[in-house]
């Protein structure tokens, strides 16, 4: 088990990151750790460069920003472009299938169509975040699945929950193939 | 009860639950980024406990609007950002000169002007101090959690009521949208400190006759049947203007007097790992934290080094720093300004050790690896 | 001195005499605001007097109610919170023409919007007073003031239009020679549930009239005596309108008021939970 993990959700404003940031946060601390969530973002409501950072730790955690990412989610090339020198060499990449990337890279790397199963499958953009979230608990185990899909129910908008965790189970059975 | 559970909350959440447990029940503010959230759910559980919400035309109302509000009686809170900030100094001079409660949120972000509104700083600590003109108090708070932003709103309605005063409260960007875990204490566990009241009838209320014991007079609300003067203008103690120079200068004095004497009162404070330390870092808000993982990082690798955490920023707390100054062979200032509360610490510090500074106005918070780097540089 | 039982009844004798000058048209004005709540036999530690700066701004201080003497312009943005946070209490703003139309302009057409039950009195001199004579938005183009010495090249604000393009539901013009008048549209103002405004047409011999040779006070009264013309005339007679101030009941139209209507937003949540 790992004693502190920082995560980067990454791609665009309105793709939902900052949410998924909060549900995994919101999710580690039902589980009994420490978490810490922020974002950054630019004046754009959509379509800007958007991210959210999620620490979780088994310690207290005092600098809330990511430094080096172990896990780092990107939806766009752009924030790929952006954020990949961040990740840590022995990190874990995940991108969306829209995403061209250097091949020779030493990062463990899912290369996965996280869009394309939401828009296709569940059938609407909208939750590509908890693809991705589906996604990041089959490659990391990091959270008990019951509080992680907990807390998706607890926070994504009123009436939209099993939307949700249909997404959730597709971006799971992304990673198992 | 329920509250007891560990739950994620945004900082500027924070804000409004530790608001509404002190008891405020009117806001007035104007929409602002990085405050946004504070008005955004301040509208929303107002009126579900019977409080009020008012999206007010600018800043300049925002601040008179709560002014009004406690003078009903209220107990009021607004919330800005810089920019609005600057447009409160007017009406928050106001309160001061005629000694009514209220709460200024200030969470600061890049300036001057428009600066960087979605980023990090901290640059109106001598704003909070000086930025409405004249001698005047000041109270200023400014936590570094999630969880103490909760308790620290508290304490801003306390103070504020205790003290007749305006009191601001300083966040930044990074504390007030980030969320974190906490655990709020229960309603049972919270000292609310209410405004002193006239005990005597109406016709024996002098509305500014302080007591002696406190320097602070009693307050009545407007429509409780003590029909009294309010005013900015200077005045006697029974609120009415007068250009008496020996009352001008009495009621500043004791304007003054009422806060700084009770500064033992006011000081809270972190004081982390001080007491063997070499070199001590001086920090708040979000800073301090970058700073937190520095001292561990540094204590780990030998070196003596402690935090002085400052939450009450102004009144300065002068006692506890010189002690530091004492004890230290240097002190390091780390803001994300160039240097404001440096000097505070320079004047009252500089006779007994090096201060120095670690500085920062990019937008980024400074990190625990710049500070190490600059201690560790001996800089 | 003697006083009447009217003054000892509402003013602070011991604030007395007034600062304002002598010919100035400012005591008549508040002294319809007196009136009125006489008339409507208010509860006195129920009315909240408010102002601003200002030469008007000081009728507060002489008033004995909940009197707040607040900073320029911002005289309905602090009585905004005080109605809004109590609503039960009587809300009267006592403003001036720089006042309320230059440096609170932005306060006086919100607080209009919003409809909220507080009537305000502006007491229109059309200067600067308190300053010493400077051009404020109410004088006319073409006249001078200490800033104006060329003539005033700005064109003048309606007052009246202003606040009612803006929202109130009550608007109402009386003038210093027609104090009675103006305490009956007072009155109408405090029993409208809304925003009132009334502007009180006042004289400033001291600047005002002195810098634009108008006279003495008494010729600056016997002007408003013959050149304002009720609006109840004008509305059968058009013709006899032209050039003059028009005065009286200038608008009336009930619209549902500011904390009425957030009290059933507080009722409407307290019947969900």
């Amino acid at each position: 088990m790992f004693q502190k993990i920082e995560i980067r959700l990454s791609g665009s404003g309105g793709q939902g990151l900052i949410l998924g940031g909060i549900i995994l946060a919101d999710a580690a601390i039902d589980d009994g750790l420490n978490a810490i969530q922020s974002q950054s973002y630019g004046p754009e409501a959509r379509g800007g460069a958007s991210k959210a950072e999620i620490i979780i730790s088994k310690e207290d955690i005092y600098y809330p920003k990511v430094m080096k990412c172990d896990l780092l989610l990107c939806l766009t090339q752009k924030s790929y472009d952006k954020y990949i020198d961040s990740l840590n060499k022995s990190g874990i990449l995940i991108i969306d299938e829209c995403v061209e990337i250097d091949k020779n890279a030493s990062y463990k790397t899912y290369k996965l169509p996280i869009i394309d199963t939401a828009v296709n499958e569940v059938g609407t953009p909208m939750v590509a975040n908890i693809v991705s979230l589906g996604v990041i608990h089959e490659v990391c185990k990091m959270l008990n699945e019951e509080v992680l899909k907990n807390s998706i129910v607890k926070r994504v908008p009123r009436g939209t929950a099993d939307l949700n965790i249909k997404a959730f189970e597709k971006g799971k059975s992304l990673v198992k193939g | 009860m329920s509250n007891k559970k560990a739950k994620l909350l945004q900082g500027n959440e924070a804000c409004v639950e530790g608001a509404l447990a002190a008891g405020m029940r009117f806001f007035a503010g104007y929409p602002i980024t990085p405050s946004t959230e504070i008005a955004e759910i301040s509208s929303q559980k107002l009126p579900a406990l019977d409080g009020k919400f008012i999206q007010m035309e600018d800043e300049l109302s925002s601040m008179a609007a709560i002014i009004g509000g406690s003078l009903a009686g209220i107990k009021s809170m607004t919330a800005t950002s810089g920019p609005g900030f600057s447009l409160m100094q007017e009406n928050l001079g106001y309160a001061t000169i005629a000694e009514i409660p209220c709460v200024i949120v200030n969470v600061q972000r890049g300036g001057p002007s428009t600066g960087l509104p979605t980023s990090p700083a901290q640059g109106e600590i001598m704003q909070a101090k000086w930025g409405t003109h004249g001698d005047h108090p000041a109270i200023t708070l400014y936590p570094n959690s999630v969880e103490e932003i909760y308790n620290t709103t508290i304490t801003a309605f306390n103070f504020s009521e205790k003290y007749r005063v305006p009191v601001v409260l300083l966040l930044d960007e990074v504390i007030a949208h980030m969320r974190e875990k906490v655990t709020l204490k229960d309603t049972s566990e919270i000292t609310i400190i209410d405004r002193k009241k006239p005990t005597c009838s109406a016709e024996e209320y002098v509305a500014y006759r302080a007591d002696d014991n406190d320097n602070i007079p009693s307050m009545a609300s407007f429509g409780e049947g003590y029909r009294y003067h309010v005013t900015g203008l200077v005045h006697n103690e029974t609120g009415f203007p007068t250009n008496d120079n020996k009352v001008a200068d009495k009621l500043i004095r004791r304007l003054i007097d009422k806060v700084e004497n009770d500064i033992d009162n006011l000081s809270i404070y972190e004081d982390y790992k001080t007491n063997d330390a070499e070199t001590v870092i001086v920090s708040f808000g979000s800073v301090s934290r970058s700073a937190k993982s520095a001292v561990n990082e540094l204590r780990n690798n030998g070196k003596k080094v402690g935090l002085f955490r400052p939450i009450t920023i102004w009144p300065t707390l002068e006692k506890q720093i010189l002690e530091i100054s004492k004890k230290a062979k240097t002190i390091y200032v780390a803001e994300m300004n160039l240097g404001q509360y440096y000097y505070e610490v320079e004047r009252i510090a500089g006779k007994y050790c090096n201060v120095k500074k670690i500085n920062k106005v990019n937008g980024e918070l400074i990190t625990p690896n710049e500070i190490i780097s600059v201690i560790n540089g001996g800089n | 001195m003697m006083y009447s039982n009217l003054v000892k009844k509402y003013y602070r004798i011991n604030n007395l005499p007034h600062i304002w000058c002598p010919g100035c048209g400012h005591g008549i004005l508040m002294n319809s605001i007196i009136r009125a709540i006489d008339n409507l036999k208010l509860d006195k530690d129920n009315i909240c007097v408010v102002s601003g700066i200002g030469c008007s701004s000081r009728a507060s201080g002489y008033m004995d109610f909940n009197t707040l003497h607040t900073t320029h312009g911002r005289a309905l943005a602090f009585a905004t919170g005080i109605k809004f946070a109590n609503p039960n209490l009587k809300v009267i703003v006592v403003t001036g023409d720089g006042d309320c139309a230059a440096i609170g302009g932005n306060h006086l057409i919100h607080a209009a919007r919003r409809n909220i039950d507080i009537t305000t009195i502006a007491f229109n001199n059309n200067i600067y007073g308190m300053t010493g004579g400077q051009y404020s938005p109410t004088t006319p183009t073409g006249d001078f003031g200490t800033t104006a010495p060329y003539g005033n090249i700005d064109k003048s604000f309606d007052l009246c239009n202003l606040a009612k393009s803006a929202g109130a539901t009550y608007v109402g013009r009386g003038t210093a020679y027609h104090a009675s008048l103006l305490t009956k549209l007072i009155e109408n103002g405090l029993n409208n549930n809304g925003f009132s405004f009334i502007e009180g047409v006042s004289v400033c011999p001291t600047y005002y009239g002195r810098k634009n040779k108008k006279g003495s006070s008494v010729k600056m009264m016997t002007y408003l005596k013959e050149n304002c013309i009720d609006k109840k005339v004008v509305d059968k007679k058009p013709e006899l309108g032209e050039n003059k101030i028009l005065i009286g009941e200038l608008y009336n139209n009930s619209q549902p008021e500011y904390t009425e209507k957030y009290k059933e937003i507080i009722k409407m949540l307290s019947k969900e939970s």
